[in-house]
């Protein structure tokens, strides 16, 4: 345990940056997965085209064979950005595509008598689904939304593979180091839950808070 | 179920703009596919030779091998993970309360460490092989999330089943194993084969221990070849189609179960675990 304790502030730093890429993927999917859900139910079939296009993709792909196409096979064709940037875009789309078809989940629950009334008061399409359609799907979705974040922060140690300095590569490199592979492992393992843990734990708060009765 | 529909029977001046809109929705989508190829084209990643390489007998040969350990690791891990699972969720639901809560550590442990730290783990701290630290770390993991399946699906069941079955004198395992279980798992099954799409996409993570698995063929291939681009979309290509397979393998049982005579074994269609999904993302 004493090689763990010798190296808190290390363990820290890389927890540290876990939490950054987590924070920040999350933003980027829930932006796009959402416009990418929006899509999905437009009226122009292209778009719809697009968004399934978009979803189906990233979600049969592996999340390892993504960050590899990207940080080895496009620098190929002259895209590339700092490592940390890059492992965002990575997350952020891979993400997407589970918060898209989430939401739209959840915009499949709202009743349709919802949107028909919307309609029949004369709102346009982007009024029906961002006004009346979307604020309370995205209710019925905070649990599955929830544990995307989880899924996302356990991912973020997926970017290891690509040489992205988070905890994953801190600990691996210690671990190479010092050889105590054990002990090291188990605190990055205990670094972990007491990331997720909490987060979810919060996560079900928010769901109780924001919870309607129907 | 009525599924809404978020926009009116469109009227003349919407035609038009819907048809705008289409125009240059396409135009954008058009645009993106001609800066994605003048990239291609400019860095010189069209020649015919990069992508004809990919379809020599013998680079066809290196990847179809990748791609069988993949499988190997992925079918190994799934039947291990299943009876662990199995394990797990009857722990779960045993009387014994020090029993519930040790099936309830384990999960929570393994379900909320990442599974490369697992596999890390295995081959660095316990010298495991490279295939087998993936498969236990694939089987250590799946297990979590497998037992959540078995589980709800057991718990979706009548209550009216075991307790007749309790009723005309079985044992609570003979009501298990002969009622109970048999109706669950037949409910189960489209989870599952979900489940195996993330256990196939997992496997990829072999490459942490350099295990000679579908990506890592990918990887030295475009190396040798020196067409890591051409290589690793590939593989990409090659993971899309067995799992886009599998999904509608899914989706078709799904639906054979809606149907047919499984309506009175298991009324209530098949089971949905909500969170499943999303928890297994990896």
């Amino acid at each position: 345990m004493g090689v763990v304790l010798d190296n808190l502030g290390a363990f820290g730093e890389g927890l540290r940056t876990t939490v950054a890429l987590t924070v920040l993927s999350y933003l980027v999917a829930f932006v796009v997965g959402t416009f990418v859900a929006a899509m999905r139910v437009s009226p122009i079939l292209p778009l719809r085209w697009l968004g399934a296009l978009w979803t189906e993709t990233l979600r049969n792909i592996p999340l390892t064979v993504l960050f590899f196409v990207f940080f080895f096979g496009f620098t190929k064709i002259g895209i590339s950005y700092l490592p940390f940037t890059s492992a965002v875009i990575v997350l952020g789309c891979y993400t997407s595509a589970f918060v898209a078809e989430t939401v739209r989940s959840g915009i499949n629950s709202v009743a349709a008598g919802q949107a028909e009334a919307a309609r029949a008061l004369g709102l346009s399409f982007p009024q029906v689904i961002g006004t009346i359609v979307l604020p309370q799907a995205l209710r019925t979705v905070v649990a599955p939304l929830g544990s995307l974040f989880v899924a996302l922060a356990k991912n973020t140690s997926i970017a290891f593979t690509v040489s992205v300095v988070e905890l994953t590569r801190i600990v691996n490199d210690l671990a190479n180091e010092t050889g105590e592979a054990i002990p090291l492992y188990l605190g990055a393992a205990v670094a972990y839950l007491l990331f997720v843990l909490p987060a979810s734990g919060a996560i079900g708060a928010i769901e109780r808070k924001v919870a309607i009765r129907r | 179920m009525t599924v809404a529909v978020f926009a009116d029977q469109l009227g003349p001046r919407g035609k038009v703009k819907v048809a705008a809109a289409t125009a240059v929705g396409s135009a954008f989508v058009a645009g993106v596919v001609y800066v994605a190829f003048r990239r291609f084209e400019s860095n010189g990643q069209l020649e015919a030779k990069l992508w004809s390489d990919l379809f020599t007998g013998e680079a066809i040969r290196f990847f179809w091998g990748g791609l069988k350990n993949t499988l190997k690791v992925a079918g190994v891990s799934l039947i291990l993970a299943l009876v662990a699972g199995m394990v797990l969720a009857l722990a779960r639901l045993s009387k014994r309360l020090p029993v519930r809560w040790l099936a309830t550590l384990w999960l929570q442990f393994f379900r909320g460490v990442p599974l490369v730290v697992l596999i890390l783990f295995g081959f660095y701290g316990f010298d495991l092989p490279r295939s087998t630290s993936i498969i236990v770390g694939l089987t250590l993991y799946n297990s979590a999330v497998l037992a959540e399946i078995i589980r709800a699906g057991i718990l979706s069941l009548d209550r009216g089943q075991s307790e007749a079955a309790l009723a005309v004198g079985m044992t609570s395992s003979q009501t298990m194993r002969l009622v109970v279980l048999p109706q669950a798992v037949r409910r189960m099954v489209p989870a599952l084969v979900s489940q195996l799409v993330v256990l196939l996409k997992d496997t990829s993570l072999g490459v942490a221990v350099l295990y000679e698995e579908l990506l890592r063929r990918g990887q030295l291939a475009g190396a040798f070849l020196k067409n890591p681009l051409q290589s690793l979309l590939f593989v990409a290509a090659i993971y899309m189609v067995v799992n886009l397979l599998l999904s509608a393998f899914a989706r078709w049982l799904e639906r054979r179960q809606g149907q047919g005579k499984s309506k009175k074994a298991a009324p209530g269609g098949p089971v949905r675990v909500t969170g499943v999904e999303d928890l297994s993302v990896a």
